[in-house]
C-alpha cells in the first residue's frame, strides 16, 4: 500500500494546479471580453515564453531575481509572518551593492562582486529584519509596515539618485555612476542568460536545505506553528523572527544586486520594477516551499517574458500580463482555503474497501 | 398506526476509517428519549470520533442515523443544530479576543447581517438568569480559565434550546466540586424540560452519579451497553478494559529530602489582561518531594506554570534552580533538566500540524545524535526514539508521523508526557497531568510522577483536584488571589479547612 501513488499526498499538488486551470479560464473571459481570441492569446504565451532558445533565454533571465524576491515573502511565511517588502529589500539591496562597486572600481572581479553582493543581502537583511523587529518588539503588523518602508526605500533611491549620487551624464534617467565593467555578471557560455540565474537556483537550494534539514529549520517550524509551543521547549522566538526575516530580505537584496551587477552595471530607477512584488505571487504559488519557488518563478518569468509578443501581435497592452498575474494570484490565494475540503483526498482507501 | 420509538437517536452500524485505520468498526448506539446516557471507553476507544459523526463533523463510511425514528441525512454541524442536536467539543471552540456575551451572541444561528448589540446583551441577560450557572459576561476569553471556559461552552448550546445536548468530557477541565454543579443543573433539564444527553467521561463518580444508560466502546468495537443502576462499577470498567490489567498505585518511598532544586522568590507576573495575577509568591521545592498547589482555577495557578514555562514574563522576583538564578534560556532548563507539562498540551505544548514524532523530538531536536554534530536533522533517529517511546508510554496512533492533531484528546497528553517524562528530570513542573485521560492512564501517570519523585525529581504539581493532591504530595500549598494563603500536609488536612481557604476565608 505504502509505494502505491496515493491520491491524499497529492492534494498540495493538485489543488494548486486546478486553480491555476481556473484562473486560466478566467483569462481566457477576460481576453474574449477585450476582443482577442483568448486561444491566440495563450498560444503567444507560450511562445513567448518557453516556445524557443530564445524566449526560454528570456524567461530565465527574468526568473532569476523572481525567485529571490519569492524567497523574502516564503521564508518569514514559514514563521507565520506575511512580509510584503520584496520590493523595498530589492532596491536598497541593488543601490547599495552600487555603490560598493563604486568603491571598489579597479579591485579584482571576485572580490568586488563578493563584496557587492554582501552589500547587497545585509542591507536588504537589515530592512526587513527591521519590520520583524517591529513585529516582535512592538506588536507593529509586519504585513503593513514592510509595505510602507517599500515607498520609504524607493523614496530613498530616488532622493539619492537624483541628489547626491547622481551621475551627471544621465540626463533623462537620473543614475549613479557605472560600476567597473570588469565587476558585471558575464553571460553562461553564448547564450544571454548570466551567471546570476546560478546564483538565485543556488540560493534556493540552500535555503530549503537549511528550512527542511537544519535544526534552524525544525526550530523555525516549531515556533511558526505554536508560538506557545516554542516557548515551552525555550527556543529563541525573538532571534528566530529577526533571523528568518534577514535571511528573507537578503534573498531580495542580492536579487537587487544581481539586477546591477548583470543589467544595468548601475542603480537607477529601473530597480522599481515590480520583481519585489512578484516575488509575493510566487512565494504563495509554491507555497512558501523555496523548492517550489524556482519553477513557480520560471513560470511568472515566462509571462512577463511574453508580454512583448503579446503587444505585438495581438494589440494588447502591456498590462495584459499583470491582468494575467493578478488573476492567478487572487484564485491561488483563495484556494488556500479549499485544503482539507474534499472528500476525495481523505476517503480514498474506505471507497477502495468498498469496491473490493 | 405505529407505536412510537423510545429513543430519539440511534446511530445504527457506523463505520469510519481515517487512512487505513478504523477509527469506529460497525458500533451501534440507541439513546432513549429524556435520558442521560454516558459513553465510556479509554483513550482513543472512538468515542470523540462516534459524536463527530453524529454531529455532521465527520462523514460516517458506512451505517445511518436515526432521529425520532426518521433517518436523516446531517451533513455538517449546522444541520444538526437544525435538528436540535448541541455539542460541546473536548477542545474549545470559543473565539479568543472577543468577550464572552460576544461569543455567545455570535453562537446564534440566523443572526441577522446587522447585530444590535445592545439588544441582543439585554435579551442575553435576561436569559442568563435561567442558566444553570454564571459565566462573567463582559470578560475577554483569553482571560479565563479552563473551567470557565468550559462553562461558557455548555452555556453557549443550552442557549441554542437543544434538544439533545452532546457533551465530550464536559468536566474533565472542571473541578470536583464545578463537576457536580454543572452536571446537576444538566440533569435538572434532563428530568424537568426533556432535555435528552449524551455525555463521554472517564470518571465512574460522574456516571453513578447522574447517568440512567451507558454504552460502552472499546479500541473503535461496541462493547455493550446497560442500565447505571444496578450495575457496578467494575462491571463497567471491566467491559472498558477487557482482560487488561490495571497498574497498582506506586508507594510513596522514602526520600532524604536534603537540597533545594526549585526555589521561587517573591515572583510577581501579570495575567493577560495586565492585572496582578501573582504577587510576591515565595516556595521551595526540595529533590525527592512533590509540592502540591491547590486552588479554584482562575487564582493564579496558570500564570504561575506559564512563568516557569517560559510563556510569560516575570514581573519581579526571581526563579533559581540548583541555587542558580534561571533566565529561561534552552541551555539552562538543559542544564538543570528542567521540564514542564502544561495544561491542554496540544495548545501550549505540541504544533499540531507536525507529526508525533516530530513533536516528541522538540527537547532535543538539536542535540547529538538527533541533530548531527548540532546542526544537521536526523529524522531516522527522531523516528526511531519516538517509536521507543510510542510503545513504552501506549501512545495509541496510526505511526509516529501521524500529525499529533489528529491523536485522541489521551493520546496527545500521553505523548507529550513521553517527551517530558523520559531522560533525567531534576525539576518538574505539572499541571493538572490527568485531564481528559481514563483512569488506567491516570493511575499510570500517577505512578510515572511518584517514580520520579522517588528518584529525587523535585515536584512542583498544580491541580484542581483535590482528590490527585492529597494523593500524591508530600505538602499542599493553597493559592488563592496569587498568594499562597495555607499550607499543610496530605495527613493532617481536612478537606473543609482547605476548602474555605480555597475560596478566599
Ligand atoms: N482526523 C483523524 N485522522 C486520523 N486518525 C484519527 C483522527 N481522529 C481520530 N483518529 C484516531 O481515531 C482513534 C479514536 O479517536 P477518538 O478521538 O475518537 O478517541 P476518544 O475515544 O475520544 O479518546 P479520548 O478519551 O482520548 O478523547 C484514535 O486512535 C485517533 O488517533
Ligand atoms: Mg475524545
Amino acid at each position: 500500500m505504502n509505494n502505491v501513488l496515493r491520491i491524499d499526498r497529492l492534494e498540495p499538488l493538485i489543488i494548486p494546479m486546478t486553480a491555476l486551470l481556473f484562473a486560466l479560464i478566467l483569462f481566457a473571459i477576460f481576453i474574449t471580453l477585450v476582443g482577442a481570441d483568448p486561444f491566440g492569446v495563450f498560444h503567444s504565451i507560450y511562445r513567448g515564453a518557453f516556445g524557443s532558445w530564445f524566449s526560454w533565454q528570456n524567461t530565465l533571465v527574468r526568473a532569476a531575481p523572481l525567485m529571490l524576491t519569492a524567497l523574502c515573502t516564503a521564508l518569514p511565511a514559514r514563521m507565520g509572518l506575511i512580509v510584503i517588502g520584496g520590493e523595498g529589500a530589492f532596491v536598497l539591496g541593488g543601490l547599495c551593492s552600487a555603490l560598493t562597486g563604486l568603491m571598489l572600481v579597479g579591485s579584482p572581479a571576485w572580490f568586488a562582486i563578493s563584496m557587492m553582493m554582501l552589500a547587497g543581502a545585509i542591507t536588504g537583511g537589515l530592512w526587513i529584519a527591521a519590520a520583524g523587529a517591529l513585529k516582535y518588539r512592538r506588536g507593529v503588523n509586519e504585513t503593513i509596515s514592510s509595505l510602507l518602508m517599500n515607498y520609504i526605500a524607493i523614496a530613498v533611491m530616488n532622493f539619492l539618485i537624483i541628489g547626491v549620487l547622481r551621475d551627471p551624464a544621465t540626463l533623462n534617467k537620473p543614475s549613479t555612476y557605472p560600476i567597473d565593467e570588469a565587476h558585471m555578471f558575464v553571460d553562461i557560455g553564448n547564450s544571454s542568460i548570466h551567471w546570476g540565474l546560478v546564483v538565485s537556483i543556488v540560493i534556493c537550494l540552500l535555503l530549503w536545505f537549511l528550512s527542511r534539514r537544519t535544526v534552524f529549520g525544525y526550530a523555525v517550524d516549531i515556533a511558526g506553528g505554536n508560538e506557545r509551543a516554542a516557548r515551552i521547549a525555550r527556543l529563541p522566538v525573538g532571534f528566530l523572527v529577526l533571523a528568518t526575516c534577514f535571511l528573507g530580505g537578503a534573498s531580495a537584496g542580492i536579487a537587487g544586486m544581481i539586477e546591477v551587477a548583470a543589467i544595468h552595471g548601475r542603480a537607477n530607477t529601473s530597480l522599481n520594477a515590480g520583481y519585489g512584488y512578484e516575488g509575493i505571487l510566487i512565494a504563495f504559488l509554491a507555497r512558501h516551499n523555496p523548492l517550489l519557488i524556482i519553477p513557480a518563478a520560471i513560470l511568472m518569468g515566462g509571462i512577463r517574458a511574453a508580454s512583448g509578443l503579446l503587444q505585438r501581435s495581438h494589440d494588447l497592452p502591456d498590462a495584459t500580463s499583470l491582468v494575467m498575474q493578478g488573476i492567478i494570484f487572487i484564485v491561488i490565494l483563495g484556494s488556500e482555503s479549499l485544503y482539507g475540503r474534499f472528500k476525495i483526498f481523505r476517503q480514498q482507501h474506505s471507497s477502495e474497501r468498498a469496491v473490493a | 398506526m405505529t407505536i412510537p420509538s423510545p429513543y430519539l437517536l440511534e446511530a445504527l452500524i457506523i463505520r469510519k476509517v481515517f487512512d487505513d485505520f478504523v477509527a469506529l468498526d460497525d458500533v451501534s448506539l440507541k439513546l432513549a428519549r429524556g435520558s442521560f446516557h454516558a459513553l465510556l471507553g479509554e483513550n482513543g476507544a472512538g468515542k470523540s470520533t462516534l459524536v463527530k459523526c453524529i454531529m455532521g463533523y465527520y462523514h460516517p463510511d458506512g451505517g445511518n442515523i436515526l432521529l425520532d425514528n426518521k433517518e436523516v441525512s446531517i451533513n455538517n454541524p449546522r444541520d444538526a443544530h437544525n435538528l436540535g442536536i448541541g455539542m460541546v467539543y473536548q477542545h474549545f471552540t470559543l473565539i479568543p479576543n472577543m468577550t464572552v456575551a460576544e461569543n455567545l451572541i455570535l453562537a446564534r444561528p440566523h443572526l441577522p447581517a446587522m447585530i444590535d448589540w445592545k439588544s441582543e446583551l439585554a435579551e442575553l441577560e435576561t436569559r442568563m438568569a435561567t442558566m444553570p450557572f454564571k459565566v462573567p459576561l463582559q470578560s475577554n476569553i483569553n482571560t479565563l480559565s479552563a473551567g470557565e471556559k468550559q462553562k461558557v461552552e455548555i452555556i453557549k448550546q443550552l442557549l441554542l434550546d437543544s434538544r439533545l445536548l452532546i457533551l465530550d468530557e464536559p468536566t474533565s477541565v472542571l473541578t470536583p466540586n464545578e463537576a457536580d454543579e454543572v452536571l446537576g443543573q444538566i440533569k435538572g433539564m434532563v428530568d424537568d424540560n426533556g432535555l435528552s444527553v449524551l455525555i463521554i467521561t472517564h470518571k465512574f463518580r460522574e456516571v453513578t452519579g447522574f447517568a440512567d444508560e451507558v454504552t460502552v466502546l472499546r479500541r473503535g468495537k461496541y462493547v455493550g451497553s446497560c442500565k447505571v443502576a444496578g450495575t457496578e462499577t467494575k462491571t463497567m470498567a471491566a467491559m472498558m478494559m477487557g482482560s487488561e490489567v490495571i497498574a497498582e498505585p506506586l508507594a510513596r518511598a522514602e526520600t532524604k529530602q536534603n537540597e533545594t532544586l526549585l526555589e521561587i522568590d517573591q515572583l510577581s507576573a501579570e495575567s493577560s489582561s495586565g492585572e496582578t495575577a501573582i504577587e510576591s509568591l515565595s516556595l521551595n521545592v526540595r529533590a525527592g518531594e512533590i509540592v502540591g498547589i491547590a486552588g479554584v482555577s482562575g487564582n493564579g495557578q496558570r500564570e504561575l506554570v506559564e512563568v516557569l514555562a517560559g510563556q510569560r514574563d516575570i514581573a519581579n522576583g526571581s526563579i533559581r534552580l540548583h541555587g542558580e538564578t534561571f533566565d529561561a534560556t534552552r541551555r539552562q532548563a538543559r542544564l538543570h533538566n528542567l521540564h514542564c507539562l502544561p495544561e491542554e498540551p496540544l495548545k501550549n505544548a505540541c504544533v499540531p500540524n507536525m507529526s508525533v514524532a516530530e513533536n516528541m523530538a522538540f527537547n532535543n531536536f538539536d542535540i547529538p545524535p538527533y541533530a548531527l554534530k548540532g546542526l544537521l536533522i536526523n529524522r531516522g533517529r527522531i523516528r526511531e526514539r519516538a517509536r521507543t517511546l510510542i510503545t513504552q508510554f501506549k501512545v495509541r496512533t496510526e505511526t509516529e508521523d501521524t500529525r499529533i492533531g489528529a491523536l485522541s484528546g489521551g493520546n496527545v497528553q500521553r505523548a507529550v508526557l513521553a517527551r517530558e517524562l523520559s531522560g533525567d528530570i531534576d525539576v518538574l513542573v505539572v499541571a493538572n497531568p490527568v485531564f481528559g485521560l481514563d483512569f488506567k492512564a491516570v493511575e499510570e501517570i500517577h505512578n510515572r510522577i511518584m517514580a520520579a519523585r522517588n528518584n529525587g525529581t523535585a515536584v512542583l504539581l498544580v491541580s484542581e483536584d483535590l482528590d490527585e493532591l492529597l494523593e500524591l504530595s508530600d505538602c499542599i500549598h493553597v493559592i488563592s488571589g496569587g498568594k499562597l494563603v495555607y499550607q499543610t500536609t496530605p495527613s493532617e488536612a481536612d478537606r473543609s479547612v482547605i476548602g474555605q481557604h480555597m475560596a478566599g476565608h
